[in-house]
């Protein structure tokens, strides 16, 4: 899927070279897309991945295109009715998977290797049955979750869900004393190995703060969301910054804004605001001082 | 007798290579950089606190000044993000105007950064050589949207206006015209031996540093890790495209310049087939609330843009505006490399590294 | 004989020409190719015409002004060279928005601009805070800590805008070399 640059100094056409493999890319993306919607697509279009796999193989740079128009509506159908049948499904599902978070379900045969990537038709195989479908992602929930629980503290997890619109990415609501160590978990061990940093968020409820973490698994292609709560007064969660680098400037940065400490930060200062400004601007109950300038 | 002394050197937050308002305060022994600490924030506009009060559509404008050079990529991000809280449905000629105008779009960042890049390294031609193709880009994005640079031309559930007769003609030709250019680009500068000589092997980093700082984009590819977003996580119509990921190998300067210049040809290539697609006839808005309220939860999406992974958080309370909007910007991540590449370089070299990060200020300080 | 020469006069006092032996024919040559002006009016057409602006590009007019720069817009023929050095400057465009913490900086720039120095405000945000003038990190228009001689509006400016409010500063000088308000005391 990747193309090598080398030796480009002297490369009169470097546009040359690429259009000859588009072949093998294209056989690429057909069988990742196929699977996910064999589990939707039965009863629209079945002869439609089978239509995909022989259409890839013709080497003609025309061909591809017509077959394109040829499926667009059968896959335009297939999509719609995915859609429609996960929407029946992610009503009910929603509801089922906070009930649902600790017990270990039977997964759809898909789902065992299914990050979020394919996961967005995959739900419902079938109309709405009352009982809601378990999310592909509840088995790698339920993993984290044992892990957490057996390596790091009894109760370090509070709360742990499916997050469905956000391509089922398995959410856990970490206690902040745990917090610590089960980053050193999330970086670590080698099943969860997240040494991808995505995004460190903080959001001010007005009750408590709370810091969001996005680690993900280069690797593996998949990732997580934590949540760790802190308190409105005092707000302080631990830094990650030992563990993944990228957090250094997201938690200054969440620091000057919203004013949560984060001991354990090896320069935590003011990186937006000037270094004498007064006040978290991002605050709900943030005032400025001087409104007029 | 002879001493030496640590220089403290502030490279000020106006200087002409700083790509913006950017300082790094420098402690130099002779002409070895020793310490390098940047300090940002001088365009620290507040979008964030101000999404808070606005709602979906109207904080739309407010993303195209964030990243300025590549405003349409920011638009999508938000709209994506609120669309895929919805669960609403884009219609298909809307879909394909947005990729197209992302692909244009994605050219012209990365001529902006071609055409400064290389007049801080010295090179002043090609920055007019960039510049003028991309006006050409800015005229047709004039002619679908009416403005130049911060466009606002996507909504939640489509694009604000339909391309005009001729559009799609005009830009398969800009497009035909644009492979020639390129290569005449590779041939004025990419075999230059000053060029080569003042790039290659600066600034380099490894995969594992890459990934462990949360480098995306060029800054990433360039190590040699096979990760675009437009492939790894498909959003949008880019799975029905057929279009390879440019891949370094080394993880210098040199790399990400072959990286960013590969990724215009495949822009162009995603066009090139995007325009065949193009559908005749459709919608450019599909049906939308008239209130935009997406339901109460959160959600992260990401996509590609000329810079890296643009990230938009969302925090929902199930109202017409946000109750968090947060904005993960790829120059801003990306720039915590630069400290640590600093160290141990000659002094010229800071504004050849700090140019091949890529950065705009507007996305550094949101 | 057939140059073109400006003959300068001093204010107030006149300098007398004796057209009598002239023939007709050089009359209007001379009428044609002769000035008569003031020294300040000499300055001010020099000074318009080349304007040194101030890198200052802060914000997205920044690109703007970099595409006024280029080749299709190109602002050289105005005699617009882009200078780094404040010390060089006679123009400050103030492209973009103007935050808190670099307005000490911007005010400190002005300062180290020798005399006779002009500023333009481009774009809405140097104007009066555009967009994010209900920010609490924004400087609501840059004639807070500067005085400003032409405002540009627009988010961002056309660069056909920004050689507009080029070309009204340029008139500005002559018309204040003209009319006899010094430049330097506002």
């Amino acid at each position: 899927m990747s193309e090598e640059i080398e030796n480009k100094p002297n490369a009169e056409q470097p546009s040359g070279s690429a259009p000859a493999e588009p072949v093998a890319e294209q056989a690429a993306p057909s069988p990742e897309s196929a699977p996910a919607e064999q589990p939707v697509a039965e009863q629209a279009a079945p002869a439609q991945p089978t239509a995909e796999q022989p259409a890839a193989a013709q080497p003609a740079a025309e061909a591809p295109r017509k077959e394109t128009d040829e499926e667009k509506a059968a896959r335009r159908k297939a999509a719609f009715e995915a859609k429609q049948a996960a929407k029946a499904a992610a009503a009910q599902a929603a509801a089922e998977a906070a009930k649902a978070a600790q017990q270990a379900n039977a997964a759809t045969p898909a789902a065992s290797a299914a990050p979020a990537a394919s996961a967005e038709g995959a739900p419902a195989g079938e109309p709405p049955a009352p009982p809601a479908p378990p999310s592909p992602s509840q088995p790698r929930l339920n993993r984290v979750v044992t892990l957490l629980k057996e390596l790091v503290a009894e109760d370090a997890v509070e709360e742990s869900y499916i997050n469905e619109p956000n391509d089922h990415l398995p959410t856990l609501v970490i206690k902040n004393e745990h917090w610590l160590q089960s980053a050193q978990l999330f970086r670590n061990h080698t099943e969860l190995a997240c040494n991808y940093l995505r995004n460190v968020s903080g959001v001010d409820y007005e009750t408590y703060m709370e810091v969001v973490y996005y680690p993900w698994n280069m690797d593996a292609r998949e990732g997580y969301c934590i949540k760790v709560k802190a308190d409105r007064e005092l707000p302080s969660v631990a830094s990650v910054t030992p563990i993944w680098e990228t957090a250094n400037w997201n938690e200054r940065e969440i620091y000057d804004l919203l004013g949560i400490d984060f001991p354990g930060h090896p320069d935590l200062r003011r990186i937006m605001m000037p270094d004498d400004w007064e006040g978290h601007p991002l605050r709900k109950d943030y005032v400025p001082l001087d409104p007029e300038v | 007798m002879i001493r030496t002394e640590e220089l403290l050197l502030n490279v000020g937050p106006q200087h002409p290579s700083t790509h913006g308002v950017f300082r790094i305060v420098v402690k130099l022994d002779g002409e070895i950089i020793t310490e390098a600490t940047p300090v940002m924030g001088y365009l620290h506009r507040g979008t964030e606190k101000l999404a808070e009060n606005l709602n979906y559509t109207q904080i739309i404008p407010y993303t195209d000044r964030m990243d300025y050079v590549s405003a349409m990529t920011n638009n999508y991000v938000l709209v994506h993000a609120v669309e895929k809280m919805m669960g609403l449905e884009v219609p298909e000629r809307a879909e394909y105007l947005r990729l197209i105008v992302m692909e244009l779009q994605r050219v012209a960042s990365h001529l902006v950064w071609w055409g400064t890049y290389l007049l801080d390294i010295g090179a002043l031609s090609p920055f007019l050589y960039a510049f003028s193709d991309r006006e050409r880009i800015l005229g047709l994005f004039n002619e679908l949207c009416g403005a130049r640079l911060t466009y606002n031309y996507m909504r939640v559930g489509g694009v604000k206006w339909d391309a005009p007769d001729g559009w799609i003609d005009r830009v398969k030709t800009f497009v035909k015209d644009m492979y020639v250019r390129l290569d005449e680009y590779h041939n004025l500068v990419s075999g230059n031996e000053i060029f080569l000589a003042r790039i290659k092997g600066i600034g380099q980093y490894d995969a594992k540093t890459a990934i462990e700082y949360g480098l995306s984009g060029a800054n990433l590819r360039c190590t040699g890790v096979d990760w675009d977003l437009r492939k790894a996580e498909p959003y949008s119509l880019y799975d029905r495209f057929d279009f390879d990921v440019v891949v370094g190998k080394n993880g210098d300067c040199y790399d990400r310049y072959l990286c960013r210049l590969g990724e215009i040809t495949q822009s162009l290539r995603i066009l090139e087939q995007a325009l065949e697609q193009f559908p005749g006839e459709g919608e450019t808005m599909g049906k939308v609330p008239r209130v935009i309220r997406p339901p109460a939860g959160e959600i992260y999406v990401r996509i590609e843009s000329p810079r890296g992974e643009i990230g938009c958080h969302i925090v929902s309370k199930g109202k017409a505006e946000p109750y968090r909007l947060k904005f993960r910007r790829p120059s801003f991540v990306n720039l915590q490399i630069l400290p640590k590449l600093l160290i141990g370089e000659n002094m010229t070299n800071m504004v050849t590294i700090l140019g091949g990060i890529d950065i705009v200020l507007g996305e550094v300080d949101c | 004989m057939h140059r073109a020469c400006i003959c300068l006069e001093e204010e107030g006092i006149q300098m007398e020409f004796n057209l009598e032996n002239v023939s007709p024919d050089d009359r209007k040559e001379i009428e044609r190719n002769v000035f008569f002006g003031t020294i300040e009016q000499l300055k001010g057409w020099a000074r318009s015409n080349s304007l040194w602006p101030l890198t200052f590009g802060l914000a997205c007019c920044a690109i703007e002004m970099m595409a006024s720069g280029g080749a299709h817009y190109d602002l050289d023929r105005f005699g617009v060279m882009f200078r780094t050095s404040p010390r060089q400057a006679d123009v400050m465009i103030v492209s973009g928005t103007v935050t808190k913490k670099m307005g000490p900086l911007l005010k400190r720039l002005y300062d180290q601009m020798p005399e006779p120095k002009w500023v333009i405000a481009m774009g809405s945000c140097a104007t009066a805070g555009g967009p994010y003038v209900k920010s609490y990190s924004v400087v609501k228009g840059v004639d807070q800590l500067v005085p400003v001689d032409v405002y540009i509006p627009g988010c961002p400016p056309n660069p056909a805008a920004l050689i507009y409010g080029i070309n009204k500063l340029q008139e500005k000088i002559r018309y204040e070399a003209k009319t006899g308000k010094r430049v330097i005391d506002r």
